[in-house]
Protein backbone atom coordinates (compact mmCIF):
# COMPACT_ATOMS: atom_id res chain seq x y z
CA UNK A 1 0.00 0.00 0.00
CA UNK A 2 0.92 3.76 -0.92
CA UNK A 3 0.62 6.16 1.97
CA UNK A 4 -0.68 9.52 1.31
CA UNK A 5 2.55 11.76 2.32
CA UNK A 6 1.51 15.50 2.83
CA UNK A 7 4.43 17.81 3.49
CA UNK A 8 7.20 20.20 1.67
CA UNK A 9 9.83 19.19 -1.39
CA UNK A 10 13.16 19.70 -0.39
CA UNK A 11 14.01 18.34 -3.40
CA UNK A 12 11.12 17.60 -5.54
CA UNK A 13 10.09 14.35 -7.42
CA UNK A 14 7.98 11.56 -6.48
CA UNK A 15 7.19 9.07 -3.98
CA UNK A 16 6.57 5.86 -4.63
CA UNK A 17 7.97 2.07 -4.27
CA UNK A 18 8.81 0.07 -1.10
CA UNK A 19 8.76 2.30 1.90
CA UNK A 20 11.31 1.53 4.86
CA UNK A 21 11.09 3.90 8.22
CA UNK A 22 14.69 4.09 10.39
CA UNK A 23 13.96 4.58 14.51
CA UNK A 24 17.31 6.56 14.41
CA UNK A 25 18.70 8.80 12.50
CA UNK A 26 21.87 7.81 10.62
CA UNK A 27 25.20 8.87 9.78
CA UNK A 28 25.85 8.19 5.76
CA UNK A 29 29.36 8.77 6.17
CA UNK A 30 30.64 5.63 8.26
CA UNK A 31 27.51 4.69 9.76
CA UNK A 32 26.54 3.79 5.99
CA UNK A 33 28.34 1.96 2.62
CA UNK A 34 27.91 2.76 -0.52
CA UNK A 35 29.07 -0.12 -2.02
CA UNK A 36 26.55 -2.65 -0.57
CA UNK A 37 23.71 0.07 0.42
CA UNK A 38 23.76 -1.14 4.05
CA UNK A 39 23.64 0.56 7.33
CA UNK A 40 27.22 -0.11 8.75
CA UNK A 41 27.01 1.49 12.39
CA UNK A 42 26.51 -1.35 14.76
CA UNK A 43 24.36 0.93 16.86
CA UNK A 44 21.73 1.29 14.64
CA UNK A 45 18.46 -0.36 15.12
CA UNK A 46 18.53 -1.39 11.16
CA UNK A 47 22.26 -2.73 11.42
CA UNK A 48 22.45 -4.40 8.34
CA UNK A 49 19.69 -3.08 6.33
CA UNK A 50 20.33 -2.51 2.70
CA UNK A 51 18.60 0.74 1.34
CA UNK A 52 19.34 0.49 -2.18
CA UNK A 53 16.02 1.12 -4.46
CA UNK A 54 13.93 2.06 -1.38
CA UNK A 55 11.86 5.32 -0.02
CA UNK A 56 14.23 5.71 3.11
CA UNK A 57 11.68 7.54 5.86
CA UNK A 58 13.97 9.13 8.39
CA UNK A 59 14.17 12.07 11.15
CA UNK A 60 17.62 13.27 9.32
CA UNK A 61 21.30 12.26 9.08
CA UNK A 62 23.12 12.94 11.87
CA UNK A 63 27.13 12.53 12.97
CA UNK A 64 29.70 13.42 10.46
CA UNK A 65 30.19 16.04 7.94
CA UNK A 66 30.39 13.50 5.11
CA UNK A 67 26.73 12.70 4.56
CA UNK A 68 26.50 14.38 1.45
CA UNK A 69 28.95 12.94 -0.40
CA UNK A 70 27.77 9.45 0.72
CA UNK A 71 24.77 9.53 -0.39
CA UNK A 72 25.51 11.56 -3.22
CA UNK A 73 27.91 8.64 -3.84
CA UNK A 74 25.07 5.87 -3.71
CA UNK A 75 22.71 7.57 -5.68
CA UNK A 76 25.56 7.42 -8.30
CA UNK A 77 26.05 3.83 -7.61
CA UNK A 78 22.31 3.11 -7.52
CA UNK A 79 23.22 1.72 -4.06
CA UNK A 80 21.01 4.40 -2.35
CA UNK A 81 17.10 5.63 -1.29
CA UNK A 82 14.95 5.76 -4.45
CA UNK A 83 13.87 9.09 -2.31
CA UNK A 84 13.89 10.42 1.03
CA UNK A 85 11.34 10.96 3.70
CA UNK A 86 12.80 13.47 6.40
CA UNK A 87 11.00 15.17 9.66
CA UNK A 88 13.93 17.45 10.24
CA UNK A 89 14.74 19.87 7.42
CA UNK A 90 18.28 18.50 6.49
CA UNK A 91 20.36 20.45 4.52
CA UNK A 92 22.93 17.84 4.19
CA UNK A 93 21.31 15.41 2.67
CA UNK A 94 19.89 17.90 0.51
CA UNK A 95 23.47 19.25 -0.63
CA UNK A 96 23.91 15.08 -1.57
CA UNK A 97 20.75 14.99 -3.81
CA UNK A 98 21.31 18.47 -5.51
CA UNK A 99 25.02 17.79 -6.23
CA UNK A 100 24.11 13.50 -7.66
CA UNK A 101 21.69 15.48 -9.86
CA UNK A 102 23.64 18.27 -11.43
CA UNK A 103 26.78 15.63 -11.98
CA UNK A 104 25.11 12.85 -13.24
CA UNK A 105 21.54 13.66 -13.94
CA UNK A 106 19.96 11.50 -11.00
CA UNK A 107 17.38 12.15 -8.84
CA UNK A 108 16.53 11.54 -5.07
CA UNK A 109 13.81 13.37 -4.03
CA UNK A 110 13.20 14.58 -0.17
CA UNK A 111 10.50 15.25 1.13
CA UNK A 112 9.84 17.04 4.57
CA UNK A 113 6.96 16.16 6.81
CA UNK A 114 5.56 16.34 10.51
CA UNK A 115 6.33 13.93 13.04
CA UNK A 116 2.81 12.87 12.97
CA UNK A 117 2.76 12.32 9.86
CA UNK A 118 6.07 9.86 9.71
CA UNK A 119 4.51 8.84 13.17
CA UNK A 120 1.48 7.56 10.58
CA UNK A 121 3.67 6.52 7.95
CA UNK A 122 6.08 4.36 10.38
CA UNK A 123 2.68 2.19 11.68
CA UNK A 124 1.54 2.07 7.79
CA UNK A 125 4.76 0.87 6.95
CA UNK A 126 5.22 -1.19 9.65
CA UNK A 127 2.05 -3.39 8.91
CA UNK A 128 2.64 -3.89 5.69
CA UNK B 1 12.15 30.98 -2.26
CA UNK B 2 11.96 32.61 1.31
CA UNK B 3 15.15 34.56 0.82
CA UNK B 4 15.26 37.67 -1.44
CA UNK B 5 18.36 36.89 -3.73
CA UNK B 6 20.75 39.85 -4.15
CA UNK B 7 21.72 40.64 -7.67
CA UNK B 8 25.30 38.77 -7.15
CA UNK B 9 23.20 36.24 -5.75
CA UNK B 10 20.99 35.72 -9.01
CA UNK B 11 23.77 36.29 -11.49
CA UNK B 12 25.54 33.41 -9.82
CA UNK B 13 22.33 31.04 -9.43
CA UNK B 14 21.81 32.30 -13.45
CA UNK B 15 25.11 30.98 -14.45
CA UNK B 16 27.10 34.09 -15.36
CA UNK B 17 30.00 33.11 -13.43
CA UNK B 18 30.26 29.37 -14.74
CA UNK B 19 28.94 26.28 -13.52
CA UNK B 20 30.38 25.89 -10.67
CA UNK B 21 29.28 28.97 -8.70
CA UNK B 22 26.23 28.39 -9.86
CA UNK B 23 25.73 24.57 -8.31
CA UNK B 24 27.38 26.52 -5.41
CA UNK B 25 24.97 29.11 -5.01
CA UNK B 26 21.85 26.91 -5.74
CA UNK B 27 22.93 24.26 -2.76
CA UNK B 28 23.33 27.41 0.16
CA UNK B 29 19.86 28.83 -1.67
CA UNK B 30 18.56 25.18 -1.02
CA UNK B 31 19.50 24.99 2.18
CA UNK B 32 18.11 28.48 3.21
CA UNK B 33 14.56 27.38 1.13
CA UNK B 34 14.83 24.00 3.63
CA UNK B 35 15.26 25.57 6.57
CA UNK B 36 12.77 28.48 6.20
CA UNK B 37 16.04 31.43 6.51
CA UNK B 38 14.75 34.28 4.98
CA UNK B 39 17.76 36.19 4.94
CA UNK B 40 21.93 35.06 4.33
CA UNK B 41 24.85 36.38 6.91
CA UNK B 42 28.15 36.80 5.39
CA UNK B 43 31.05 34.29 6.79
CA UNK B 44 34.45 34.92 7.90
CA UNK B 45 36.21 31.70 7.56
CA UNK B 46 35.60 27.72 6.44
CA UNK B 47 36.86 24.84 7.51
CA UNK B 48 35.85 22.33 5.14
CA UNK B 49 35.39 18.66 4.68
CA UNK B 50 34.65 18.57 0.88
CA UNK B 51 38.38 17.94 0.48
CA UNK B 52 37.95 14.44 2.05
CA UNK B 53 37.52 11.62 -0.30
CA UNK B 54 34.61 9.40 0.14
CA UNK B 55 34.22 8.07 -3.49
CA UNK B 56 34.21 8.72 -7.22
CA UNK B 57 31.84 11.60 -6.44
CA UNK B 58 34.29 13.75 -4.28
CA UNK B 59 36.63 13.40 -7.01
CA UNK B 60 34.21 14.21 -9.90
CA UNK B 61 32.59 17.51 -8.17
CA UNK B 62 36.12 18.56 -7.27
CA UNK B 63 37.56 18.36 -10.61
CA UNK B 64 33.98 19.56 -11.58
CA UNK B 65 35.02 23.04 -9.05
CA UNK B 66 38.39 23.14 -11.17
CA UNK B 67 36.90 23.31 -14.59
CA UNK B 68 34.27 25.45 -13.83
CA UNK B 69 36.35 28.17 -12.25
CA UNK B 70 35.29 27.87 -8.67
CA UNK B 71 36.59 30.96 -6.91
CA UNK B 72 36.60 30.98 -2.89
CA UNK B 73 35.31 34.12 -0.64
CA UNK B 74 36.48 33.55 2.20
CA UNK B 75 39.84 31.83 3.89
CA UNK B 76 39.32 28.47 3.53
CA UNK B 77 41.08 25.13 5.74
CA UNK B 78 41.13 21.47 4.78
CA UNK B 79 40.17 18.66 7.41
CA UNK B 80 41.75 15.55 7.47
CA UNK B 81 42.17 13.43 4.34
CA UNK B 82 42.36 10.35 3.73
CA UNK B 83 45.50 9.61 2.56
CA UNK B 84 48.31 10.87 4.39
CA UNK B 85 51.52 12.56 2.40
CA UNK B 86 53.82 11.67 4.97
CA UNK B 87 53.08 8.54 5.35
CA UNK B 88 52.25 7.26 2.29
CA UNK B 89 52.37 3.36 3.26
CA UNK B 90 49.57 3.96 6.23
CA UNK B 91 47.21 2.81 3.44
CA UNK B 92 48.99 2.11 0.53
CA UNK B 93 47.80 2.60 -3.12
CA UNK B 94 48.39 -1.01 -4.26
CA UNK B 95 45.37 -1.95 -1.37
CA UNK B 96 42.84 0.36 -2.72
CA UNK B 97 44.27 2.11 -6.42
CA UNK B 98 40.72 4.22 -6.81
CA UNK B 99 40.57 5.32 -3.66
CA UNK B 100 44.35 6.38 -2.50
CA UNK B 101 44.97 7.87 -6.49
CA UNK B 102 41.38 9.99 -6.34
CA UNK B 103 42.21 10.90 -2.39
CA UNK B 104 45.54 12.40 -3.58
CA UNK B 105 44.13 14.08 -6.49
CA UNK B 106 40.94 15.56 -4.46
CA UNK B 107 43.90 17.14 -2.00
CA UNK B 108 45.76 18.71 -5.01
CA UNK B 109 42.62 20.29 -6.42
CA UNK B 110 41.43 22.03 -2.88
CA UNK B 111 45.25 23.58 -3.05
CA UNK B 112 44.67 24.14 -6.13
CA UNK B 113 41.13 26.02 -5.61
CA UNK B 114 43.14 28.33 -2.83
CA UNK B 115 42.42 26.51 0.24
CA UNK B 116 45.08 26.68 2.87
CA UNK B 117 46.19 23.20 3.31
CA UNK B 118 46.21 22.09 7.05
CA UNK B 119 44.44 18.86 6.43
CA UNK B 120 43.45 18.66 10.39
CA UNK B 121 40.28 18.27 12.21
CA UNK B 122 41.29 20.49 15.16
CA UNK B 123 41.60 23.48 12.93
CA UNK B 124 41.08 25.03 16.50
CA UNK B 125 44.94 24.46 17.81
CA UNK B 126 46.43 26.63 15.76
CA UNK B 127 45.89 30.77 14.91
CA UNK B 128 44.71 30.37 11.41
CA UNK B 129 42.36 28.27 12.07
CA UNK B 130 40.82 29.45 15.54
CA UNK B 131 37.76 31.98 14.82
CA UNK B 132 37.08 34.25 17.78
CA UNK B 133 34.03 34.86 20.05
CA UNK B 134 30.94 35.74 17.55
CA UNK B 135 32.55 34.99 14.43
CA UNK B 136 30.06 33.71 11.88
CA UNK B 137 32.03 31.30 9.94
CA UNK B 138 31.47 27.55 8.58
CA UNK B 139 32.71 24.75 10.09
CA UNK B 140 31.98 20.97 8.79
CA UNK B 141 34.13 18.49 10.75
CA UNK B 142 31.47 17.61 13.58
CA UNK B 143 34.38 17.83 16.38
CA UNK B 144 35.61 21.20 14.85
CA UNK B 145 31.97 22.56 14.94
CA UNK B 146 31.38 21.46 18.13
CA UNK B 147 34.68 22.80 19.49
CA UNK B 148 33.63 25.97 17.23
CA UNK B 149 30.34 26.74 18.46
CA UNK B 150 30.60 25.83 22.52
CA UNK B 151 34.28 26.81 23.54
CA UNK B 152 35.21 29.42 21.23
CA UNK B 153 31.82 31.12 20.60
CA UNK B 154 31.61 31.24 17.12
CA UNK B 155 29.02 30.89 15.44
CA UNK B 156 28.29 27.43 12.68
CA UNK B 157 25.75 24.86 11.60
CA UNK B 158 27.46 21.61 11.04
CA UNK B 159 27.63 21.93 7.08
CA UNK B 160 28.49 18.64 5.20
CA UNK B 161 31.10 18.07 2.04
CA UNK B 162 29.79 19.42 -0.81
CA UNK B 163 28.09 22.11 0.83
CA UNK B 164 30.83 23.69 3.06
CA UNK B 165 32.68 24.59 0.09
CA UNK B 166 29.94 25.63 -1.65
CA UNK B 167 29.24 28.31 1.22
CA UNK B 168 33.49 29.26 1.37
CA UNK B 169 32.60 30.16 -2.45
CA UNK B 170 29.84 32.24 -2.15
CA UNK B 171 31.05 33.12 1.29
CA UNK B 172 27.32 33.54 3.10
CA UNK B 173 25.25 31.10 4.90
CA UNK B 174 21.35 31.15 5.46
CA UNK B 175 20.97 33.09 8.44
CA UNK B 176 19.47 30.19 10.76
CA UNK B 177 20.15 27.73 13.78
CA UNK B 178 23.36 28.24 15.77
CA UNK B 179 24.33 31.46 13.86
CA UNK B 180 21.40 32.78 15.58
CA UNK B 181 21.15 33.42 19.37
CA UNK B 182 17.83 31.85 19.92
CA UNK B 183 19.23 29.19 18.27
CA UNK B 184 22.53 28.87 20.61
CA UNK B 185 20.13 28.39 23.62
CA UNK B 186 20.65 25.08 25.79
CA UNK B 187 17.35 22.69 25.25
CA UNK B 188 18.64 19.76 27.32
CA UNK B 189 20.46 19.89 30.66
CA UNK B 190 22.86 17.44 31.67
CA UNK B 191 23.04 17.42 35.69
CA UNK B 192 26.68 15.62 36.87
CA UNK B 193 25.97 17.08 40.22
CA UNK B 194 25.36 13.03 41.43
CA UNK B 195 28.50 11.65 40.14
CA UNK B 196 31.08 9.71 42.33
CA UNK B 197 34.33 11.12 42.84
CA UNK B 198 35.93 8.04 40.76
CA UNK B 199 33.72 9.35 38.24
CA UNK B 200 34.48 12.78 38.30
CA UNK B 201 38.41 12.48 38.47
CA UNK B 202 38.25 9.42 35.47
CA UNK B 203 40.53 10.69 32.52
CA UNK B 204 37.38 8.96 30.66
CA UNK B 205 35.00 11.15 32.03
CA UNK B 206 34.97 13.71 29.08
CA UNK B 207 34.74 11.09 26.13
CA UNK B 208 32.06 9.05 28.12
CA UNK B 209 30.03 12.20 28.57
CA UNK B 210 29.99 12.79 25.06
CA UNK B 211 28.65 9.56 24.34
CA UNK B 212 26.11 10.31 26.89
CA UNK B 213 25.04 13.49 25.48
CA UNK B 214 25.44 12.21 22.08
CA UNK B 215 22.56 9.31 23.14
CA UNK B 216 20.41 11.73 23.96
CA UNK B 217 20.00 14.70 22.08
CA UNK B 218 19.07 14.26 18.62
CA UNK B 219 19.11 17.87 17.91
CA UNK B 220 19.53 20.38 20.12
CA UNK B 221 21.89 22.16 22.45
CA UNK B 222 23.27 20.43 25.66
CA UNK B 223 24.40 22.65 28.70
CA UNK B 224 26.18 20.49 31.43
CA UNK B 225 25.89 21.17 34.75
CA UNK B 226 28.68 20.16 37.48
CA UNK B 227 32.05 20.06 36.15
CA UNK B 228 34.04 23.31 37.12
CA UNK B 229 37.15 23.08 35.20
CA UNK B 230 37.83 21.59 32.03
CA UNK B 231 41.06 21.89 29.47
CA UNK B 232 40.81 22.59 26.05
CA UNK B 233 41.64 18.71 24.85
CA UNK B 234 38.72 17.88 27.40
CA UNK B 235 36.73 20.24 25.85
CA UNK B 236 37.71 18.36 22.46
CA UNK B 237 36.54 15.01 23.36
CA UNK B 238 33.15 15.71 24.28
CA UNK B 239 32.69 17.80 21.07
CA UNK B 240 34.37 14.59 19.48
CA UNK B 241 32.21 11.83 21.45
CA UNK B 242 29.24 13.99 21.38
CA UNK B 243 28.92 14.54 17.64
CA UNK B 244 30.07 10.85 16.55
CA UNK B 245 27.36 9.35 18.63
CA UNK B 246 24.83 11.96 17.89
CA UNK B 247 24.08 15.39 16.40
CA UNK B 248 25.03 17.70 18.94
CA UNK B 249 26.87 21.15 17.16
CA UNK B 250 26.87 22.20 20.56
CA UNK B 251 27.17 22.15 24.17
CA UNK B 252 27.13 24.29 27.53
CA UNK B 253 29.41 23.43 30.43
CA UNK B 254 27.97 26.11 32.86
CA UNK B 255 31.14 28.15 34.69
CA UNK B 256 33.28 26.97 31.88
CA UNK B 257 32.04 27.92 28.30
CA UNK B 258 32.01 31.38 27.16
CA UNK B 259 28.24 31.25 26.83
CA UNK B 260 27.26 29.86 29.63
CA UNK B 261 28.90 32.14 33.07
CA UNK B 262 25.25 30.76 34.62
CA UNK B 263 23.02 27.88 33.61
CA UNK B 264 20.49 30.87 33.52
CA UNK B 265 22.58 32.37 30.61
CA UNK B 266 22.90 29.31 28.79
CA UNK B 267 18.99 28.28 28.63
CA UNK B 268 18.50 32.50 28.31
CA UNK B 269 16.27 32.49 31.22
CA UNK B 270 14.33 29.17 29.79
CA UNK B 271 13.61 26.36 31.14
CA UNK B 272 15.48 23.40 29.79
CA UNK B 273 12.76 20.83 27.91
CA UNK B 274 14.76 17.61 28.92
CA UNK B 275 16.91 16.36 31.96
CA UNK B 276 18.95 13.82 32.19
CA UNK B 277 20.81 13.09 35.44
CA UNK B 278 23.95 11.60 34.56
CA UNK B 279 25.16 8.78 37.53
CA UNK B 280 27.92 6.25 37.18
CA UNK B 281 25.37 3.70 35.42
CA UNK B 282 25.32 6.02 32.46
CA UNK B 283 28.73 6.56 31.94
CA UNK B 284 29.13 2.32 32.41
CA UNK B 285 26.67 2.15 29.26
CA UNK B 286 28.95 4.42 27.58
CA UNK B 287 31.66 2.16 28.29
CA UNK B 288 30.15 -0.80 27.19
CA UNK B 289 29.31 0.68 23.59
CA UNK B 290 32.73 1.84 23.24
CA UNK B 291 34.23 -1.63 24.01
CA UNK B 292 33.81 -4.71 21.31
CA UNK B 293 36.28 -6.71 22.42
CA UNK B 294 35.20 -9.94 24.32
CA UNK B 295 38.34 -10.21 26.26
CA UNK B 296 40.41 -13.15 24.80
CA UNK B 297 41.92 -11.32 21.82
CA UNK B 298 45.76 -10.27 22.02
CA UNK B 299 46.52 -6.41 21.31
CA UNK B 300 47.66 -5.97 18.17
CA UNK B 301 47.24 -1.69 17.83
CA UNK B 302 47.01 1.18 19.35
CA UNK B 303 45.44 4.48 17.96
CA UNK B 304 45.41 8.09 19.37
CA UNK B 305 44.96 11.41 18.19
CA UNK B 306 40.99 11.26 17.09
CA UNK B 307 40.72 14.35 16.92
CA UNK B 308 44.27 15.09 16.19
CA UNK B 309 46.56 15.16 19.51
CA UNK B 310 47.30 18.51 20.45
CA UNK B 311 51.25 19.44 21.90
CA UNK B 312 49.82 18.84 25.76
CA UNK B 313 48.75 15.26 25.15
CA UNK B 314 51.86 14.41 22.97
CA UNK B 315 53.97 15.63 26.63
CA UNK B 316 51.23 13.24 28.34
CA UNK B 317 52.20 10.44 26.34
CA UNK B 318 55.88 10.69 26.47
CA UNK B 319 55.46 11.36 30.02
CA UNK B 320 53.71 7.90 30.42
CA UNK B 321 56.14 6.05 27.79
CA UNK B 322 58.55 7.40 30.51
CA UNK B 323 61.81 6.42 28.29
CA UNK B 324 60.26 2.94 27.42
CA UNK B 325 59.41 1.78 24.08
CA UNK B 326 56.55 0.08 22.77
CA UNK B 327 56.17 -3.46 22.06
CA UNK B 328 57.53 -4.83 18.78
CA UNK B 329 54.28 -6.75 18.57
CA UNK B 330 52.30 -3.16 19.12
CA UNK B 331 51.58 -0.96 15.93
CA UNK B 332 51.11 2.32 18.18
CA UNK B 333 49.96 4.99 16.35
CA UNK B 334 49.31 8.95 16.71
CA UNK B 335 47.53 11.35 13.99
CA UNK B 336 48.14 14.83 14.29
CA UNK B 337 48.28 17.75 12.22
CA UNK B 338 51.34 19.28 10.06
CA UNK B 339 51.36 22.65 12.73
CA UNK B 340 51.83 20.32 15.54
CA UNK B 341 54.19 17.61 14.19
CA UNK B 342 56.60 21.19 13.62
CA UNK B 343 56.11 21.67 17.13
CA UNK B 344 56.99 18.61 17.95
CA UNK B 345 60.51 18.82 15.60
CA UNK B 346 61.33 22.09 17.70
CA UNK B 347 60.70 20.44 20.61
CA UNK B 348 63.06 17.65 20.01
CA UNK B 349 59.59 15.25 20.53
CA UNK B 350 59.69 13.63 17.13
CA UNK B 351 62.88 11.78 17.67
CA UNK B 352 61.59 10.91 21.41
CA UNK B 353 58.52 9.13 19.95
CA UNK B 354 60.12 7.35 16.39
CA UNK B 355 63.00 5.82 19.27
CA UNK B 356 60.22 4.47 21.43
CA UNK B 357 58.38 3.33 18.43
CA UNK B 358 55.29 5.24 18.09
CA UNK B 359 54.75 6.03 14.38
CA UNK B 360 52.73 10.15 14.74
CA UNK B 361 51.21 10.26 11.39
CA UNK B 362 49.74 13.33 9.73
CA UNK B 363 46.97 14.57 7.52
CA UNK B 364 44.72 11.94 8.18
CA UNK B 365 43.02 9.48 10.88
CA UNK B 366 43.33 5.62 12.01
CA UNK B 367 39.74 4.76 12.11
CA UNK B 368 38.53 5.09 8.23
CA UNK B 369 38.87 2.45 5.40
CA UNK B 370 40.82 1.29 3.79
CA UNK B 371 42.22 0.01 7.29
CA UNK B 372 45.17 1.30 8.04
CA UNK B 373 49.04 -1.51 8.06
CA UNK B 374 49.20 -2.45 11.21
CA UNK B 375 45.66 -2.42 12.43
CA UNK B 376 44.67 -5.94 12.14
CA UNK B 377 42.80 -7.22 15.50
CA UNK B 378 42.10 -5.85 18.68
CA UNK B 379 43.30 -2.04 18.70
CA UNK B 380 43.30 -0.12 21.56
CA UNK B 381 41.59 3.67 21.94
CA UNK B 382 41.31 6.33 24.36
CA UNK B 383 39.09 8.17 22.19
CA UNK B 384 35.21 7.78 22.05
CA UNK B 385 35.33 9.16 18.56
CA UNK B 386 37.75 6.20 17.21
CA UNK B 387 36.19 3.77 19.37
CA UNK B 388 32.68 4.59 18.07
CA UNK B 389 33.36 4.70 14.44
CA UNK B 390 35.72 2.04 13.81
CA UNK B 391 34.05 -0.76 15.69
CA UNK B 392 32.12 -0.53 12.04
CA UNK B 393 34.13 0.82 9.60
CA UNK B 394 37.50 -0.94 10.25
CA UNK B 395 36.06 -4.37 11.69
CA UNK B 396 38.43 -4.78 14.58
CA UNK B 397 37.34 -5.38 18.29
CA UNK B 398 37.87 -2.08 20.29
CA UNK B 399 39.16 -1.90 23.51
CA UNK B 400 38.87 1.97 25.41
CA UNK B 401 40.61 3.47 28.15
CA UNK B 402 42.21 6.48 29.40
CA UNK B 403 45.85 7.59 27.62
CA UNK B 404 47.68 6.08 30.26
CA UNK B 405 46.77 2.84 30.24
CA UNK B 406 46.69 2.69 26.09
CA UNK B 407 50.78 3.75 26.87
CA UNK B 408 51.30 1.20 29.12
CA UNK B 409 49.23 -1.50 27.13
CA UNK B 410 51.65 -0.41 24.30
CA UNK B 411 54.65 -0.76 25.84
CA UNK B 412 53.45 -4.52 27.53
CA UNK B 413 51.91 -5.52 24.54
CA UNK B 414 48.66 -6.43 26.19
CA UNK B 415 45.45 -5.29 27.34
CA UNK B 416 46.75 -3.32 30.56
CA UNK B 417 43.61 -2.72 32.59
Amino acid sequence: MKPELEGTWLVPGEIDGEIVCLDEPLSFWGGFDPITGRIIDRSHPQHGLCLAGLTVGMSGSKGSSGTPGVLGESIRRGTGPRAIVVTKADINLVAGSLTAEALYGRRCPILLISQNCFDDLKEQTHET
Amino acid sequence: VTVVLDEQERSWLAGVHGAAMQLAMRLVAAAAEATGATSFVPIEMAHINSCHYSGRLSLDFAEFLLAEGATLAVPTHTNASLISCSSPDLRPESEKPEAVAGALRVMQIYEELGCSSMWTCAPYQQPEGRPTFGQQIVGSESNAVGFFNSVLGARTNKYGDLLDISAAMVGRVPLTGLHTDEGRRATHLFDLQRLSDGALTDPNLPHLLGTVIGREVSSGVAVIVGLESLTEDELKAIAAGAAASGGVDMFHVVGVTPEASTLDAATQGEACGHTTIVNDASLNVATSILNSANGDERLRAVCLGTPHFSIDEFLQTVAFLDGRRVDDRITMLITTSRSVAIELDLRGLSDVLADAGVSVVLDTCTYYPPRPTGIDGLTMTNSAKWAYYAQGMLDVPVAFDDLEKCVESAVQGRRVR
